[in-house]
């Protein structure tokens, strides 16, 4: 059957897509009209990002046959600025900063249309009940909805510039500033390449054959009948094929994962082997169809089994230790001691953008193309696995839609750089969404034991700790969380006497990884269960009780570092204690009304240390001044948390131009600098270092040349730089390099040191009500105080607070990656704009003398308190102390007391 | 590549069914269609089914006020629903309609659609099964009627025999005033399939229920009416009918474990929706 051409108006244009008419819209959107504003996210209706008007009604690009399009009106998000209120809707987003990562973007903003033609100036249930159906994992929607709500409020004639009104604020102000992200207008028109949106036209597809199973051997038949089968199959790739080294991994000695598996698969997801072909071909292959006997073998779980590395006899991949004191002694002998068992699952990352890129030889180079959070990591696996030398790699980042730890370990650019390395042409891969989750690195599941003691006066004496983490089938970040979780476990307290270990564990479960908080916010669970009931022992108030046990400057930490500066924890639970009791107040007045639903207030600290454990983390910027103009080389990748925006403020300031004075250059390898990876809260804080050290470097520089003073005056003015008013004149480039490299000690083996330069401290407050009768959850308020040093751009903060809060929700109420069962995003609930309630962002800026401008870092800490929180909320309103997380309903049902 | 045909006329349709040498998949708004194929291809198990799509069939638009019953048309959408002017006994079946998915899938998917695909969770039953609601069945030897809860026959089975399309569904007229409630339990606020959910329909004089037609889903592999409840509710005030539900009126259902929820938990869940459903006429509950 040869597809007839299907004629349709998109944006207004007719159209005629010559494809089969069941091809799904977005397909046809994307690849035959080339409008890649509009985004796949699972192909399942499940996360709304391909979200368009079908005749001015939303609906799932996805799930809509080009056939059904036929004769009918089509709007995208490219189209959308067309009408007057599709601008101003763009505007408010930006002006909010509703868009992070920007995946989500076309879809919330196609959804919100629909509503705004039909209700300019609709209440805040009618925009919920319009941006129900999209999903958006970055942003915890708050700034979405108020982008939607005041959406009529930017109707006007302003240009959606680079930089919209009101204008960039002045030299030497922006940091501090709620400056628009400077890569958000093309996050709002569709304009982003995320790793799906380009490739050549003559690149060929990959597709990787990945374990059905948990743990089997496999073997291989005869390919040939399948090769002569389809024309269109162009290589089947396996370990024989692997140039270099055959295995990656985090840590420079445990490269452990195999791009292609040799005879056993340790996990559902594991590669077999992967197909290169053209596209129709890799769609219609399958699985029974190739060559590939499978023998399926039982698998290992936290419970043991066989060895599954010969390295790790024991399948304990590592152990971390913090010790300090006696803590058995000191629990001993305290009048009060609680201990707590809580079991935790894994939990999937859900960026809403599924793995993607292309890669392609040129001459013995090899370039990648992919979504990521690690460059430079990428660089070192691409070279390691193709066994050529670190620079003849380039790694050039997509816009990130979305990352939270999950794309810091690599996953389809090995396989796609191996391919265009053999096959000479380029090579593109898009996961499908339940590959990507089956796949990809996960939170660890924990099962904890912890005790605690604290006097009579409530100030704590002791705390032990044991935690196990699955690990899962290889190492990736395991060390990571082995070793963060023992320094954080304790939380933000003065413990005179601790003793935490923390084991990973190798399983036949998906590999865990990294997940914002590298396995902090499981011990901040069980952590701040046991200060509620030490509180209520003691008869003191939950917040007063971590009041009086709070890290102040000048204390010590259970890893022997004394603290000197910026530890704001106690601020922060002042700033919340009049909320605190508000809060606790309406809930007692609504408790005695009586009924099945009970009121509670719940509270939770974090600290988390900012940067690499106990090892050093530097990163390097540059900004140059020459023909090209003014130009910022930023290595830093911005998965969406913001560092484009922020280090440019910083680097700004420091020159002492406005931030629309600069180009920027991002992320590419060859371009740009190490900047590290975005990951650990590090950003802001290291790369923030660097930059403001290299715009000094070039302020320095230019003064230096312009023969000035510290204190001369720099413009610019259409292209030029203007030093004291008058015009600069360049023989040469100049440029200025900062490097930071924040100050640790490795810890010994009792977890002595100092592990981190600096840390962020935080406390939030949640509020819910309970249902007593169905054990389910509705959160109403949570009030969140953050000590984030100095807020560099405040927009940009709370977005991320508001962000880590919608994590923790899911985290502690709904997220349970189970393989093979939740391996989608209808089964695997992430929570949804119904979902958050309203936040409160408590900035609270105990400058750290380290930090740029005193800035430290928000990523992960948004996310660590807020399950406790609810946690805590929960065990006020009903006494149930929840020990198997998630909280689904029936776990909370069946914990209620009858 | 699958092959596809959209016919305009249902004559055109049953005969394209009737002649087609591998049977094809009929499709409306694709809602389940397209995800199922989605999970199939990210594991390399591709469908290859020819499509009938019954989206351009005029025979199946609209909803029409036909006497004594009723008829919705098979291309009707969760969102047509939503937004139609109905008598006060749909309104389970509206409350249904807004909760399904999120507004881009009430925009598409139909009704019907969603009674062919015969999920137990399916949120459209358990209104419609209260309503003594019948599936209209059309093949080329003419069309049939069938009781809603005859048509679908387990999980994901319906009596769609080969040749057939489902092209509306009958809703037969209940006492002017009659009441009707839906409450659906999930996990989160919006996209979530139903842990549980239960629909009532009560017809009352003079304060008393007079007739009380009960259904629960997601319970068993389809949904089901609770006779012995309905029997018990009868006569009963209407005040006190929040009070009548019993565990042993559960005592059909045959709920599971599964990624939502435990059989135990869907048990206990039921029992409290239906007595919040019961709580009539007050507007109770906004959870
Ligand atoms: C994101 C998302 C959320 C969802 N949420 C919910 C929810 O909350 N509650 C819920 O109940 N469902 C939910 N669904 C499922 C789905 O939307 C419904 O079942 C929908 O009503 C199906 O209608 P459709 O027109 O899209 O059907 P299709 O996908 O077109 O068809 C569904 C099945 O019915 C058959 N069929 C369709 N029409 C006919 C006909 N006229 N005659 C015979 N057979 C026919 C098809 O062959 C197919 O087997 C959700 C789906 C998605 C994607
Ligand atoms: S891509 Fe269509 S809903 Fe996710
Ligand atoms: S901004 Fe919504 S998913 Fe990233």
């Amino acid at each position: 059957m040869t597809a007839q051409a299907i004629l349709l108006t998109v944006n207004g244009t007719a159209q005629a897509v010559t494809a089969p008419p069941a091809t799904r819209l977005s397909t046809g959107l994307r690849d035959h009209l080339g409008l890649t504003g509009t985004k796949v996210g699972c192909d399942a209706g499940d996360c709304g990002a391909c979200t368009v008007l079908l005749d001015g009604a939303q609906a799932c690009a996805c799930l809509v046959p080009l056939a059904q399009a036929t004769g009918r009106a089509v709007t995208t998000v490219e189209g959308l600025a067309a009408t007057p209120m599709g601008a101003a809707l763009q505007r408010a987003f930006l002006h909010h900063g509703a868009a992070q990562c920007g995946i989500c973007s076309p879809g919330m903003l196609m959804a919100a249309s629909e509503l705004l033609a039909a209700v300019p100036r609709p209440d805040e249930a009618q925009a919920m009940a319009a941006l129900g159906g999209v999903l958006c994992r970055c942003t915890g929607y708050r700034k979405i909805l108020e982008a939607v709500l005041e959406a009529h409020a930017f109707l006007g004639d302003a240009p959606l510039g680079n930089w919209p009104a009101p204008p960039p604020p002045a030299a030497g102000c922006a940091v501090g500033a709620r400056i628009p992200r400077a890569d958000g207008v093309a996050k709002v028109t569709g304009a982003d390449l995320f790793g799906a949106d380009t490739a050549p036209a003559d690149a060929l597809w990959l597709r990787a054959v990945r374990s059905p199973t948990p743990r089997a051997r496999f073997s291989f038949g005869d390919w040939a009948p399948v090769l002569a089968r389809h024309p269109g199959l162009v290589q089947v790739l396996t370990a024989a094929d692997v140039p270099g080294r055959n295995g990656f991994g985090i840590y420079p000695d445990i490269k452990d994962q195999p791009v292609f598996s040799t005879g056993e698969l340790r996990y559902r997801g594991d590669v077999v082997c992967a197909l290169v072909g053209d596209r129709a071909t890799l769609d219609a292959i399958h699985l029974d169809d190739l060559p590939i006997a499978f023998e399926n073998l039982p698998p290992v779980t936290l419970a043991g089994g066989d060895a599954l590395h010969d390295r790790w006899p024991d399948n304990l991949l590592t152990t971390g230790r913090v010790v300090s004191g006696d803590a058995e002694a000191a629990l001993a002998a305290s009048p009060h001691v609680a201990g707590i068992e809580i079991e935790t699952g894994f939990v999937e990352h859900a960026y809403i953008e599924p793995e993607a890129g292309w890669a392609q030889r040129v001459g013995d180079r090899m370039e990648v193309f992919a979504c990521t959070q690690a460059p430079w990591m990428d660089l070192e696996e691409v070279a390691g696995v193709l066994g050529i030398p670190h620079s003849d790699v380039r790694i050039i980042p997509s816009a990130c839609g979305g990352g939270f730890g999950g794309k810091l370990d690599v996953s389809i650019q090995p396989m796609l750089a191996i391919a265009a390395w053999l096959l000479r042409r380029p090579v593109r891969a898009v996961l499908p969404r339940s590959e990507s989750m089956a796949s990809s690195t996960k939170r660890h599941p924990a099962r904890i034991t912890a005790r605690a003691g604290c006097d009579a006066a409530g100030r704590l004496t002791g705390f032990a700790f044991e935690g196990a983490f699955d690990t899962g089938a290889y190492a990736s970040w395991g060390p990571t969380v082995a070793g963060r979780v023992p320094v954080h476990c304790m939380g933000p307290y003065r413990v005179p006497a601790v003793a935490a270990r923390a084991r990973a564990i190798f399983t036949n479960n998906p590999p865990s990884g990294a997940f914002r908080g590298f396995g902090v916010p499981q011990a901040a669970i069980a952590q701040e269960a046991l200060w509620d009931r030490l509180a209520d022992a003691a008869g003191l108030d939950r917040l007063e009780f971590r009041v009086l046990n709070a890290l102040r400057a000048g204390d010590a930490t259970a890893t022997g570092q004394v603290l000197e500066h910026s530890v704001g924890l106690v601020a922060c639970l002042e700033a919340l204690r009049p909320r605190w009791l508000a809060l606790r107040e309406a809930a007692a007045a609504a408790n005695a009304r009586g009924g099945p639903r009970r009121h509670g207030v719940g509270i939770a600290c974090m600290w988390y240390g900012i940067g690499n454990t106990g090892m050093s983390n530097p990163s390097t910027m540059r900004v140059t001044l020459g023909p090209e103009g003014l130009v910022f080389h930023n290595g830093a990748v911005d998965i969406g948390q913001g560092s484009t925006t922020v280090l440019l403020q910083i680097a700004a300031d420091a020159l002492g131009l406005p931030v629309d004075a600069f180009r920027l250059v991002l992320g590419d390898t060859d371009l740009t600098a190490d900047a590290g990876k975005t990951s650990a809260s590090r950003q802001t804080f290291v790369s923030g270092r660097a930059a403001q050290s290299a715009g000094a470097a070039l302020r320095d520089a230019i003064l230096l040349r312009a023969n000035a003073g510290p204190e001369a005056r720099l413009d610019w003015r259409g292209g030029t730089l203007l030093v004291d008013g008058r015009p600069l004149a360049l023989d040469a480039p100049l440029e200025g390099i900062g490097r930071f490299d924040p100050p640790t000690v490795p810890l010994d083996a009792d977890g002595q040191g100092i592990p981190y330069a600096t840390y962020g401290f935080a406390a939030q407050i949640a509020a819910l009500l309970v249902d007593t009768e169905l054990g389910t959850v509705r959160l109403q308020r949570i009030v969140a105080a953050h000590d984030v040093g100095r807020a560099i751009n405040p927009t940009l903060v709370e977005g991320q607070i508001h962000g880590g809060i919608a994590q923790g929700i899911g985290l502690a109420l709904t997220e349970e990656y189970l393989p093979g069962r939740t391996e989608n995003l209808h089964d695997y609930l992430i929570p949804t704009i119904g979902d958050v309630p309203a936040i409160e962002c408590i900035l609270v800026e105990d400058r750290e003398p380290l930090g740029p401008h005193g800035a430290k870092g928000i990523g992960e800490p948004a996310l660590v308190p807020t399950a406790p929180a609810i946690f805590s909320a929960i065990r006020d309103a009903t006494g149930i102390e929840v020990t198997r997380i998630p909280a689904l309903p029936h776990r909370l049902l069946e914990a209620m007391p009858r | 590549m699958t092959a596809y045909r959209r016919p305009t006329r249902l004559t055109e349709a049953l005969a394209l069914l009737a002649e087609a040498p591998l049977p094809p998949l009929l499709l409306a708004g694709g809602t389940d269609i397209y995800p199922a194929r989605a999970a199939a291809e990210a594991w390399m198990r591709p469908v290859d089914r020819p499509l009938l799509d019954l989206s351009a069939l005029p025979e199946l638009a609209g909803i029409e006020d036909r006497g004594d019953y009723h008829r919705i048309g098979a291309r009707v959408t969760w969102a047509a629903l939503r937004e139609a002017a109905l008598p006060p006994w749909f309104d389970a079946l509206r409350q249904a309609a807004s909760q399904v998915g999120g507004a881009q899938v009430q925009n598409r998917a139909t009704l019907v659609g969603n009674l062919c695909n015969a999920s137990p969770a399916a949120d459209g039953v358990p209104p419609l099964l209260a309503l003594d609601a019948e599936v209209e069945l059309a093949g080329l030897g003419g069309v049939r009627r069938l009781p809603l809860g005859g048509f679908i026959r387990g999980n994901r089975q319906t009596a769609l025999a080969p040749g057939e399309i489902a092209t509306a569904v009958l809703v037969p007229k209940a006492a002017p005033d009659a009441a009707a409630r839906f409450e659906k339990l999930g996990a989160r606020a919006y996209l979530v399939i139903s842990i549980v959910m239960v629909a009532a329909v009560v017809e009352a004089a003079v304060g008393r229920i007079t007739r009380a037609r009960i259904a629960v889903g997601a319970c068993s592999p389809v949904a089901q009416r609770l006779p012995g409840l309905e029997a018990a509710l009868a006569g009963q005030p209407l005040a006190q009918a929040a009070a009548v539900p019993a565990a042993a009126h559960l005592a059909a259902l045959a709920p599971i474990d599964d990624v939502r929820a435990t059989a135990a938990y869907r048990r206990q869940a039921a029992l409290v929706l239906l007595r919040r459903a019961l709580t009539l006429p007050a507007e109770a509950h906004a959870a």
